[in-house]
């Protein structure tokens, strides 16, 4: 780290600063417990977290224009809903997944544009999206519904082999396309930089001239797009719809993009932050699970210890 | 050069019969303006008379509750200022606004960045900006991020993001209130380029020296209506600043006679020895008497700021040792600088100065009820009294102590971050380009504050970009250069000259007095 | 300032209006054993404990900052009240059980507060820590269980009557007290200011961790009380349930109330309505019988609603004149 740190501008300190933390956490894990040092456990951390990398994908780009969407967890049950019963319908699968982004996008539209238009916090507004997305859940089944098609499930279980044995699912293929093409938006396009720059200085962007109509709207859509994907990897995943799924998975994606080292006030991040902060989270969840005989008590407060101790430790390397 | 102004082009701006209100406000009434290709406009008047109102309706912030705005012969309604820079109308407004977390190449080519793959190209990009900076002067890395950079230095990238795209109509609101007299030769330099490729030029400043210098029309407004429409050549200081403030121009005599020198010989009250901080100044000795006027000198990024934030406790020194009273003060923050009677005014009073969201009262008593502590509040009757007082000794408008002061216009945002420190009666003042923004008349104000205030017995460290100024009223100018105090002269020094010198950074001599 | 608060009372009004013309009985209420019953008390018995844990929320909010862990706050003190009772039935019992609950909570609040103005940690993550383990905390006190309690003393809290209920007694004691003190002291102008710009505020002198630190502790003590009504009213301690997304609910009363989450002026009275609102809200799915399947989808119309009409643009939209961009 010493070495790295004067050529490396102090603005990718967080994100370093947590790789950094993920790879330490990785290194006390496999000191600690046979068998966690195997390529198969990272492979695992990627294939069980899939659907929460797209989110945080997503989230960093409301975060960093300055909001933030409280709505994703619904989207993704909503999704797994819309997915379940559409295959139950008999519906075929394309259709069911231009379905599902379209309802995803469509939600995260309406909520950009209210937020906008009408200027009301996007707390507040995304709030109402998250019971809305919920509630739709039940107005569709409020049962379990399980997904018995043959093209989907055959998806969620295809393996793809890696050189060293180590296996993945197409989840993580996806999702790692979806890290790539975040970057590329945010980074090299103008509407990704004026995503910062909104992030920055609204009035600022708006008096630069900058689409910042576009970009605070936009922002959303894209959440919500990357939302109701997250929601079909979870379909994948869990092979079932349920309005109880994913319930609080909105404050993991959020935790995760500011464990990143994205500052919730907008402006300052990086989507590979965010996917950092969804490999520590992981990680927290391996190492309890490698413990194996903690009660679901104990766990809780490990997790929160835990994600406390990554935070801090965060904190003063960025800090120095 | 100048085109004839006597049978002039069709105008490329016309604004007719301009009215707006705010809340509480008349900002514009029924307000004609004109400006016409190939010349340099000022736009005059006092702190609120409504200048930065009426360029903000020009580009589309606000929309006019009546009137039209023609552009080259079409009525134009832009709805964003993004419409009018498609237009061609450029604009830097007044304060920075810029996003300071973005690269200052990205500051300034954003919305119009080169392109390569359908990405943006960036070495393209840093190339580009990296060019109109140098145009104007200024050479720093555009792949630095902007917040890295000093107000005026910001100030000079939002200048070079106006400049860096060809327009008709190029709108300056305060461009200079920053920058030293090297760099405003160079943006009139270029700015004469511009006027003589047929471009037309808005400029607003409330240096005269500079308006008379680059301007050819102006038009002045007073409290949101026009008073007139003049050649440069025709109207001479005293009529133009008697139709800004309407009425004549009693109180700027008055600085004229203070500047006479003095030679305060009060005890020490604050003494610095070996002060410093690692990056932001080298170690220094400074000693300020009672009733003092320390002026310091200094090009950008030289360590003025930094300085005083170090005597505040806004930083903390890394070495070296502070004395008031002839007591060691370790200053553990601003609180406890405070407490020994020291008082900063910042530079940047819209991020470190002013509570926009809060009232002209609150902002008023903030620094007093703080150190009081929130349990023992100021008595609403002494709170009232404090702020009449302040709101007219300044002459604060609109003088409504209730009005956000997020609401003021530059200029009287200034006097109420003043006012905030002389209600705590300190008795080491701190002002860190305490007239940036500020109109004829109150910089007159302020200066014969400072002389006041020293003559009661108050020492004042005065900080300014603008030399005469800190020549005038110092007693004592402390110069400094790359982050070192180089200098220290006595108030012998009459001429801007030799300061200049020492500050260019020739072989001058050590001069140290005292 | 009174305009601002004039739209969630409009709100507030209607949401009583549809009850009314749907259980015309809702308004009605009647007078036994020195209590007072009907639907209108209901809403105020219920939305006790969310108003309480609002107010504290609306000084951490007006500090910029947000406390996701008063649900678990709240589940923790009920949880140690309960346990601390046991089978006792003394009121000395419960009353020592309560009073070791909120010390206990002022310490967790000492801790948000550390957190967020000591090692300067985002308020929303420094706050899921506690959100996250304080669960687990209170499921440690009662190993698991529900704990259930028999004891006199303590159900006064929840669920007794001095006319009204005690418990909305105690949450509009709290809302006045509060309101004295910020307006008779200081704190609430520094609040407000630390909220809108922290850093010209430490330049002013203000005391902003100190400030800070004082809204986290005042945020966890109300949370406190109103996990001990929470708890008291139904004689038990739920670890697990109690209190659970009380935080969301919580927020959304803010900011109904016209507060901003950027933090800077805030409304207590506007607090009161939008707790109100929410609670009324809540019983209004009862009363009108919304399905339980389609509960959610009216909340989120109603919410949406309530903020459109207090909304200055969406009113606007009917005026002229766009909004100005602050200079
Ligand atoms: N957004 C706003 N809301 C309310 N009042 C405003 C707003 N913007 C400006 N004003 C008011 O309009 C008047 C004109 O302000 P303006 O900023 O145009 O003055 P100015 O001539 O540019 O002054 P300065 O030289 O100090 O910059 C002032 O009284 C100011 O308080
Ligand atoms: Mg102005």
């Amino acid at each position: 780290m010493t070495t790295l740190a004067p050529r490396v501008p102090s603005r990718f300190l967080p994100v370093l600063a947590t790789v950094a933390l993920f790879v330490l956490a990785f290194g006390v894990g496999s000191a600690r417990y046979d068998g966690f040092a195997s390529g198969q456990v990272i492979a695992n951390l990627f294939i069980d977290n899939a659907f929460l990398i797209v989110l945080a994908a997503g989230m960093t780009f409301v975060i960093l224009s300055g909001g933030i969407d409280l709505s994703v967890g619904s989207v993704v049950a909503l999704s797994t809903m819309v997915t379940a019963s559409g295959l139950q319908a008999g519906w075929p699968v394309p259709l069911v997944v231009v379905a599902v982004l379209l309802i995803g996008s469509t939600l995260g539209l309406l909520m950009g544009l209210v937020i906008h238009k009408f200027d009301i916090q996007p707390f507040i507004v995304t709030l109402a999206g998250m019971f809305l997305a919920r509630g739709l859940c039940f107005v569709i089944s409020v049962e379990s519904v399980s997904i018995k098609d043959r093209t989907f499930r055959d998806v969620a279980t295809a393996a793809i082999e890696l050189p060293g044995g180590v296996t993945i699912t197409y989840n993580v293929v996806i999702a790692l396309l979806v890290v790539a093409a975040a970057m590329y938006v945010l980074h090299r396009t103008r509407f990704g930089r004026t995503v910062y720059a909104v992030g920055g200085s609204e009035s600022s962007a708006l008096l630069m001239g900058l689409p910042t109509t576009r970009v605070k709207v936009g922002v959303y859509v894209i959440s919500g797009l990357c939302s109701s994907l997250a929601g079909l990897l979870f379909s994948l995943y869990m092979l079932s719809g349920y309005g109880l799924h994913a319930v609080g998975m909105e404050l993991d994606a959020i935790a995760a993009v500011v464990i990143g080292g994205t500052l919730l006030a907008g402006g300052v991040g990086y989507v590979l932050g965010g996917l950092a902060g969804v490999l520590v989270l992981g990680t927290i969840q391996t190492l309890i699970s490698f413990q194996g005989t903690l009660s679901s008590w104990w766990t809780k407060i490990v997790i929160g210890v835990l994600l406390l101790v990554f935070i801090a430790v965060q904190r003063t390397m960025v800090r120095r | 050069m100048t085109p004839p102004l006597n049978e002039p082009p069709p105008p490329v701006v016309e604004m007719r019969g301009i009215s707006l209100a705010f809340p509480g406000v008349k900002a514009l009434q029924d307000v004609d303006f004109r400006l016409f290709p190939g010349e340099v406009h000022a736009l005059m008047g006092e702190n609120g008379a409504g200048k930065s109102t009426l360029i903000k309706t020009l580009t589309g912030v606000h929309r006019p509750d009546g009137g039209q705005v023609v552009l080259g012969g079409d009525e134009v309604a832009f709805s964003s200022p993004g419409e009018a820079q498609h237009a061609g109308i450029s604009t830097v407004y007044q304060e920075v606004n810029l996003c300071a977390n973005l690269t200052v190449a990205e500051n300034i080519l954003l919305g119009r960045e080169p392109r390569r793959f359908g990405g943006i190209d960036f070495p393209a990009m840093r190339k580009r900006a990296g060019e109109v900076l140098a145009r104007i002067g200024v050479h720093i890395d555009p792949g630095s991020s902007l917040g890295e950079h000093p107000i005026a230095v910001q100030q000079l990238v939002a200048i070079a993001r106006a400049i860096a795209v060809d327009c008709r109509v190029l709108v300056l609101d305060e461009p200079t209130s920053s920058l030293d007299a090297g760099e405003v030769a160079e943006l009139f330099r270029i700015m004469r380029v511009l006027r003589d490729e047929g471009v037309a030029i808005l400029f607003v400043s409330h240096f005269l020296d500079q308006v008379y210098e680059i301007s050819d029309r102006m038009t002045v407004l007073r409290n949101g209506s026009l008073v007139g429409e003049h050649l440069t050549a025709d109207v001479d200081r005293r009529t133009l600043i008697a139709q800004m403030i309407g009425r004549d121009l009693g109180a700027l005599e008055a600085i004229e006679d203070a500047a006479e020198k003095r030679h305060p010989d009060g005890p020490v009250l604050l003494h610095a020895s070996e002060l410093g901080r690692r990056g932001a100044i080298d170690p220094f000795d400074l000693e300020i008497r009672a009733g003092e006027v320390v002026g310091l000198a200094g090009l950008l990024g030289s360590g003025r700021t930094e300085l005083a934030r170090l005597l505040f406790g806004a930083d903390r020194a890394d070495s070296g040792r502070l004395v008031v009273d002839g007591k060691p003060l370790r200053l553990r923050g601003p609180r406890s600088a405070i407490a020994a009677g020291i008082a900063f005014s910042s530079e940047d009073r819209k991020g470190e100065g002013l509570v926009a969201d809060l009232s002209i009262r609150d902002n008023l008593v903030l620094a007093m009820q703080a150190a009081r502590g929130w349990t023992r509040p100021l008595p609403r009757r002494t709170k009232d009294q404090l702020v009449e007082k302040y709101l007219k000794a300044l002459d604060i408008r609109p003088a409504n102590p209730d009005a956000l002061v997020r609401t003021l216009s530059g200029g009287n945002q200034q006097k109420v971050l003043l006012a905030r420190w002389l209600v705590t009666e300190p008795r080491l003042l701190i002002l860190d380009e305490p007239t940036r923004g500020i109109d004829i008349g109150a910089k007159a104000q302020i200066q014969q504050l400072v002389t006041t205030l020293a003559a009661e017995g108050t020492a004042v460290l005065f900080i300014s970009a603008e030399l005469e100024e800190v020549v005038r009223i110092s007693d004592r100018i402390v110069v400094l250069r790359d982050r070192r105090k180089i200098a220290e002269l006595d108030g012998s020094v009459t001429g801007v000259d030799e300061v200049v010198e020492l500050i260019a950074g020739g072989a001058a001599p050590e001069k140290v007095v005292s | 300032m009174k305009n601002r608060l004039l739209w969630p009372l409009l709100a507030l009004a209607a949401l009583l209006l549809l009850n009314l013309i749907v259980t015309p009985s809702f308004f009605s209420l009647r007078m036994q054993d020195g209590a007072l019953y009907g639907g209108l008390v209901d809403v105020l018995k219920n939305g006790a404990p969310t108003l309480l844990i609002a107010l504290g929320m609306t000084l951490v909010i007006a500090t910029r900052g947000i406390d996701l862990s008063v649900g678990a706050v709240a589940a923790i003190a009920g949880a140690v009240t309960c346990v601390h009772i046991g089978t006792s039935g003394s009121a000395g019992t419960a009353i020592a059980g309560m009073a070791i609950a909120l010390v206990l909570c002022a310490v967790l609040g000492l801790w948000n507060g550390f957190l967020v103005a000591g090692l300067g940690i985002q308020p929303i993550i420094a706050t899921l820590v506690l959100m996250t383990a304080g669960r687990g905390v209170a499921m440690l006190v009662t190993e698991g269980q529900i704990v259930t309690v028999n004891n006199t003393a303590y159900k006064q809290v929840g669920a007794g009557f001095l006319v009204l209920p005690i418990s909305i007694l105690i949450s509009l004691l709290v809302l006045g007290l509060v309101a004295f003190v910020t307006r008779k002291t200081a704190l609430g102008m520094l609040i407000e200011a630390v909220g809108v710009n922290p850093e010209a505020s430490r330049l002013a002198g203000v005391r902003s961790r100190t400030i800070i630190w004082t809204v986290y502790v005042f945020a966890a003590v109300c949370a406190g009380i109103a996990g001990l009504m929470i708890s008291s009213n139904v004689s038990a301690a739920d670890a697990n349930n109690a209190g659970l997304w009380i935080e969301m609910d919580a927020i959304l009363a803010v900011v109904i109330g016209g507060t901003s989450l950027a933090g800077g002026r805030y409304s207590l009275t506007g607090t009161l309505l939008g707790a109100l609102i929410i609670q009324t809200l809540t019983t209004t799915v009862y009363t009108i019988g919304v399905a339980p399947e389609v509960t959610l989808v009216f909340k989120a119309v109603v919410v949406i609603a309530v903020c459109l009409v207090q909304a200055p643009k969406a009113r606007a939209a009917l005026s002229f004149r766009k909004v100005a961009v602050p200079s």
